[in-house]
């Protein structure tokens, strides 16, 4: 039997699933065990017992200064921030995508113009956004709408343009003019588009939010870690990323179920 | 596929199962890290002029020093243990290796900031009082962090009558650049270009807290016990440096200022906030005067106020720190930072 015909038994399935974790966390434990018993300090491979303890002082206790549930308040300001960016992402992406997309008069110089700006890498202009934009929360959601919409608005271009011209025929012969069949037709097929899109763009939208966060912050996922690596406390960095790790998978799926509810003709045949 | 995350991943355990800190041995070969700062940059001129490999060969060793671009990441590594000793201040020494459990030695305590850290605020004419409900940008939890308190202390106020916001310090010029930061605090060389901005006023400065921040050798106490040839070698090394830097050798001078990005002129300007020791008589004064404990007492306070010292800490005296003269200060079992003056000593009568 040819290698590509042979499909793992449910049982094998979920067995092959689990091994590579498993595998992993096993390395990281035998390490840890081996540096911890060289020195009991050692804070670069700490022990489940230890990230425990940081779990439960950042989520479970309130914090002796301000007497805040750290973890929770970071996640609310990170979460904000990363959806309003989205949020507006969305919107801005969406609109450019049609306009490029269906009016050819727009799309002579906006497409263009969003090619050249999806090039430009936002973090190495970073100075430049700090003195428009300030310091404060309008920043951080400005970098991680300059890092992704112009992607979105590239992909939102591009499917308007693999609408099929017999779509656009029949419509204008049915009497539409540009606006209804921005409505009618085209929104349609981009809506379901743009969710697939944000999930692709998620895990980037994060890493803008982690950078922003690092460089000037007051709370936030990303202001905690690079905080807490000052005195390499790895006991509070790996749960915080097994934390954002986690709540990127939620929101990715999500989006998916959002899309399935929404959009149950995009699924092909598996709806 | 699916094999090679599986593979990195056992590669990487690997590589961590071999990095553990070793144990109790002589060796041959030493690797030295350090970063630019105005009172390290003479450890790159003493590396690029062989200096090092000079004082290396007397004792049949070699000693390979490397410059890093991240300082945190730099004590990161050393108290991994991939160095036998890195350059920090006194506040990072007893935060990181030494809270992290790696007992450690303060080889050559080389210099103070003298001027080289300050609080600077936006218009003319200001003063500390005036830090009172702003919001204050700095590297959170660092020396400059250290500095506002001590600061905000001298002006009778307290850390909650300011709001910190965490800034890093590679971008801390940019964001003094915008309008709404109207307060900072850094280090030189991104002090003095934010005190070049016009209508500013340095409220506050290290030349006013003098020798409490400290820029150090840091070595691994237990290599340098199994090693003292490793002590030896670069604390002469360190010294013939000084002896150049001291004669106002220009050449070193001027190397030295081009790695630090700047010219003579302008390395000079930071060399006068900086308090480098000359000699070893100089340093062994430093080292063994009453005021250190005292210093090294109240930076402990802050590192413990701020949950530096780690969690399993009870008090500033978790981790002991132990002074020349038999002076000890806070956990007599657990003392991780220890300041030698045995290898000053030595430099100081002339011995090799």
């Amino acid at each position: 039997m040819r290698h590509i015909n042979r499909h793992p038994r449910q049982g094998m399935q979920i067995v092959l699933m689990l091994l590579p974790f498993v595998l992993i966390a096993a390395a990281w434990f035998m390490g840890s065990a081996v540096r911890l018993e060289a020195n009991p300090h050692d804070k670069l491979l700490p022990g489940l017992g230890q990230m425990l303890d940081a779990v439960q002082r950042m989520a479970f206790t309130p914090d002796k200064r301000s007497g805040d549930y750290l973890l929770w308040t970071d996640t609310a300001y990170s979460l904000i921030r990363l959806l309003t960016g989205l949020g507006i992402s969305a919107l801005l992406g969406l609109a450019i995508g049609i306009m490029a997309g269906v009016v050819p008069l727009l799309r002579a110089s906006l497409s263009p113009l969003m090619t050249v700006i999806s090039m430009i890498p936002p973090l190495a202009i970073l100075p430049m956004l700090f003195i428009v934009f300030g310091l404060d929360e309008l920043s951080k959601v400005m970098l991680i709408v300059i890092g992704i919409t112009p992607m979105l608005a590239r992909d939102l271009e591009q499917r308007a343009r693999e609408i099929p011209a017999e779509l656009f025929i029949k419509a204008q012969t049915l009497g539409a003019n540009s606006w209804t069949l921005v409505l009618r037709v085209v929104l349609p097929q981009l809506l379901s588009r743009l969710i697939t899109s944000l999930r692709l763009l998620l895990g980037s939208a994060w890493l803008f939010l982690i950078s922003a966060e690092a460089i000037s912050a007051t709370a936030g996922l990303g202001y905690r870690i690079f905080l807490v690596r000052r005195y390499m406390a790895m006991d509070v960095i790996l749960p915080y990323v097994i934390w954002i790790t986690l709540l990127a998978w939620l929101m990715d799926l999500a989006l998916r179920q959002l899309h399935k509810a929404c959009f149950p003709w995009a699924e092909g045949g598996r709806a | 596929m699916k094999k090679f995350p599986l593979l990195r991943s056992l590669a990487l355990s690997l590589a961590l199962l071999t990095t553990f800190p070793s144990f109790a041995a002589v060796k041959k070969e030493f690797r030295i890290c350090w970063t630019i700062y105005a009172g390290w940059m003479p450890w790159g001129a003493i590396s690029n002029e062989k200096i090092i490999d000079k004082w290396a060969s007397r004792y049949g060793i070699k000693i390979n020093i490397v410059q890093l671009n991240d300082y945190i990441e730099s004590i990161n590594q050393y108290t991994a243990g991939q160095f036998d000793g890195c350059t920090m201040t006194n506040m990072d020494a007893l935060t990181i290796p030494a809270a992290g459990g790696v007992d450690s030695t303060a080889l050559i305590t080389g210099s103070y900031s003298d001027g080289n850290d300050g609080i600077v605020l936006k218009g003319t004419g200001k003063t500390l009082a005036d830090l009172k409900g702003m919001d204050v940008y700095l590297p959170e939890l660092s020396v400059s962090h250290y500095l506002l308190v001590r600061g905000l202390e001298k002006a009778g106020l307290q850390e909650k009558d300011v709001r910190v916001v965490n800034t890093s310090d590679a971008d801390i010029v940019s964001a003094f650049g915008t309008d709404s930061v109207r307060a900072a605090v850094a280090w030189n060389p991104q002090l003095s270009a934010i005190k070049s901005t016009p209508q500013t006023s340095e409220v506050f400065s290290s030349s006013q807290v003098p020798g409490e921040l400290i820029d150090m050798m840091v070595v691994n106490t237990q290599t340098l016990a199994d090693n003292p040839a490793l002590g030896k070698a670069l604390t002469g090394a360190w010294f013939e440096m000084m002896g150049k830097m001291q004669a106002g050798d220009e050449a070193a001078l001027s190397a030295m200022a081009s790695d630090a990005g700047t010219d003579l002129a302008g390395y000079r300007a930071q060399l006068n906030t900086t308090h480098l020791f000359w000699t070893p008589a100089d340093t062994l004064k430093f080292v063994s005067s009453s005021d250190l404990p005292k210093i090294m007492q109240r930076v402990a306070q802050f590192s413990f106020d701020k949950g530096l010292l780690g969690q399993g800490a009870q008090s500033a005296d978790a981790i002991g720190i132990s002074f020349p003269g038999n002076v000890t200060q806070g956990d007599t079992s657990n003392i991780k930072l220890r300041f030698d003056d045995s290898y000053l000593k030595m430099a100081a009568a002339g011995e090799r």
